[in-house]
């Protein structure tokens, strides 16, 4: 299957580890993976910001970066959900943006729903709690797929996250616009994270794990923030 | 702008810890008796659908449901009066209040009552309004303000509420804080004035267009007495609460309280209609508000809030409204529906900041009983608000900038060197830790930021790959 792999700006720039465990992962289960170097942002920032217009070109821009492949997998159920929930919405008239739509993919959604695969044979020995994000939750509705994987690997001590449903208080420009509600929430957030007694923290998007594993960083916490990705690569 | 918007209010209302702790408390509490009663019942989810499609129904038919209650109405007895304004509305109520010759009217709880500034207009009118919802009595007495739909008083405590009526109705001086002991209090004080008031003004959950039925649901039967005992009874509503047939009702009245109070059926469900010789008020008023409703109804992407059936399951789950509370919204709505429901009725200009009031999370739209999508609403609302408000200069100046940048592949690469080179100076280990003037001001404050990578993933793949 050729795979193009939508590596989203925030992991590109920030997190290229989680596109180079995504990369392995996906080679591992036989995908032939394709990194069109055209590709930029999805707009996601833009839309949800209130600056649909100015994202215009990038809705198309991406469908055409995007035409041609099998499926798109993005490690971040945000971006994800931005190409099939929104999109269609902004460009209604456009097949390739139809197509892009119809073939996006979330990782995680991709190995469980669309390889049929749940145990990638990963080794990870930590206690990790997993934290749903909100976009992978009730725009995708992922539902337990990456839990599903993340029981499957070995030495991984999966443990419990009280109000793990809850926002971790990113929302994008909201982190920044509201950054005093958006740091109560990420407070509470890391009040559970030290309660679950994870030494791991993972998820399905960066830019969620950008905000939690920036209030650890500043509250000198000992979690680590991880990718999904990254510890289905993992070989221990 | 009215008040001073969202960021600043919230920052205020976030400093109270005792606040915090009661909102948390109820909400969660709220929260979980809602879970029960709706994962008891299998087909919630086709239920929902059906409110929503009553509602979407109503607001297509409006102008041709509203006459029809009007002409149901008027046959049973009753009056209609239309308001365009909130000043229009209070201006009618007043006058049917001196016309039915008294100066003191008991109240219902009531959201649109609250949304006009009714009592206030009617004590400028020399006419005095007495809450007779517990909550809403509590909110009076304190010369506060409301902070939830349904649980006006969620801001406050048992303790509060036993200072505050120590302090404010006579003869309770010394009441404990156990709560029926609080309501007991409440009891007696208002007794003697459904007794005594010969007028009533309430609100409505639901109007039925076929039989011209007035329905209001409640708690406590203090809204029964007021419904019941006064001579003249003057109903506000806003033309949204209107549904075609009486049996809508048998969909709504399942979808309300199990989202609202997490009962499976509240304790009174007071239905009337028009006026019945010998039994009850014996004058029926009812005031039909506009108040932005039919501006709301001409944005095809905005109007679906005009669904909302005040339940306030939103506000208890949104995590920005158990932080922050109701007041920050400097709104009679608050919440989500509040920040998807004041710009819409009240005038974007005047409201900002409010369609920016959320994380996005979608909890909201989880449990909303007539499927309201407040995310994609706030969405288009922000939109709008670029468009016809106009944003900071600044801020569109950049997203314009940055919307170049990632149209162009070499100016995407080039940006993110420069912001790698930029960052260089400010991190240490990987990370900014220090705060910094400018856009990143607001994220510095609370959370450390990562730099950007020494390698980008292209450039991993551009070596690794070969392009």
């Amino acid at each position: 299957m050729r795979v193009a792999l939508f590596i989203t700006c925030v992991s590109d720039t920030l997190f290229p580890e989680a596109g180079r465990a995504a990369v392995e992962v996906l080679e591992r289960l036989g995908c032939e993976v394709e990194f069109p170097l055209e590709q930029t942002c999805c707009g996601q920032m833009h839309v949800n910001a209130g600056y649909e217009e100015e994202a215009m070109p990038l809705v198309g821009r991406f469908a055409r970066v995007f035409d041609g492949f099998d499926a798109i997998v993005c490690p971040s159920g945000s971006c994800a959900a931005m190409v099939r929930e929104q999109y269609p919405r902004l460009a209604p008239g456009d097949p390739a943006v139809a197509r892009a739509a119809g073939r996006v993919f979330e990782l995680s959604e991709f190995i469980v729903e669309r390889l049929g695969v749940e145990d990638v044979g990963a080794v990870f020995p930590a206690r990790v709690a997993y934290h749903p994000t909100c976009h992978s939750l009730r725009l995708l509705r992922l539902g337990d797929a990456p839990l599903r994987l993340l029981r499957n690997v070995r030495e991984l001590d999966l443990v419990e996250l009280p109000e793990a449903t809850t926002c971790c208080g990113f929302g994008g420009t909201f982190a920044v616009k509201n950054a005093e509600t958006s740091g109560a929430m990420l407070a509470d957030k890391l009040r559970c994270l030290r309660d679950s007694g994870a030494e791991v923290c993972t998820a399905v998007d960066n830019s969620c794990l950008l905000h939690i594993g920036g209030g650890l960083s500043r509250e000198g916490d000992a979690v680590r923030t991880v990718h999904v990705a990254e510890i289905l690569a993992s070989r221990g | 702008m009215t008040g001073v918007g969202f960021p600043a209010a919230a920052a205020r209302t976030l400093r109270d810890e005792q606040l915090r702790r009661n909102l948390r408390r109820a909400t969660t509490t709220i929260r979980a008796k809602r879970a029960r009663v709706v994962g008891e019942l299998d087909g919630w989810e086709a239920l929902r659908e059906r409110g929503a499609a009553i509602k979407a129904e109503a607001l297509a038919r409006l102008p041709e449901l509203l006459e029809e209650l009007e002409a149901s109405v008027t046959r049973a007895g009753g009056v209609v009066h239309w308001a365009a304004d909130a000043a229009e509305a209070r201006a009618v109520v007043a006058r049917l209040v001196r016309d039915a010759g008294s100066e003191e009217v008991i109240k219902v709880k009531s959201m649109a009552t609250e949304e006009i500034g009714l009592n206030e207009g009617l004590a400028a009118a020399g006419i005095r309004a007495i809450e007779t919802d517990l909550a809403e009595l509590i909110v009076q007495l304190g010369h506060d303000r409301s902070s939830h739909i349904l649980v006006p008083a969620i801001h406050r405590n048992r303790r509060e509420i036993r200072d505050l009526f120590a302090r404010t109705i006579p003869g309770a001086h010394g009441v404990g804080d156990d709560p029926g002991e609080l309501a007991e209090v409440a009891r007696r004080h208002l007794r003697e004035t459904f007794l005594r008031v010969g007028v009533g003004i309430s609100g409505a959950n639901f109007a039925c267009a076929d039989t011209g039925t007035l329905c209001v649901v409640e708690s406590e039967g203090n809204g029964r007495m007021c419904t019941t005992l006064p001579h003249t009874l003057i109903t506000v509503m806003g033309i949204e609460k209107v549904l075609p047939r009486f049996a809508d009702l048998g969909v709504m009245l399942r979808l309300l309280p199990r989202s609202s109070t997490g009962e499976r059926m509240n304790p009174y469900t007071s239905l009337w209609t028009g006026v019945t010789p010998g039994d009850g008020p014996q004058s029926f008023h009812l005031v039909l508000l506009d108040a932005g409703r039919t501006a709301t109804l001409a944005d095809p992407a905005g109007r679906d809030a005009l669904r909302c059936i005040r339940c306030s399951a939103c506000l208890n789950v949104c995590p920005v409204y158990e932080r922050t509370g109701g007041h920050a919204y400097e709104h009679t709505y608050p919440g989500p529906i509040g920040a998807i429901l004041a710009p819409q009725l009240s005038g974007l200009r005047d409201h900002t900041s409010l369609p920016w009031a959320s994380s996005l999370c979608g909890a909201c739209y989880e449990v909303c009983p007539v499927k309201i999508d407040i995310p994609s609403i706030l969405v288009h609302l922000r939109a709008r608000v670029v468009r016809e408000a106009g944003a900071s200069r600044g801020e569109h100046l950049a997203m314009r900038a940055l919307a170049r940048v990632f149209a162009h592949r070499r100016r995407y690469e080039a940006a993110q060197r420069l912001a790698r080179l930029g960052a260089r100076p400010l991190s240490r280990d990987g990370r900014i830790e220090r705060d910094l003037p400018g856009p990143l001001h607001g994220w510095l404050a609370y959370r450390d930021l990562r730099a950007p990578a020494r390698e980008t993933f292209r450039e991993w793949w551009a070596r690794e790959r070969g392009a």
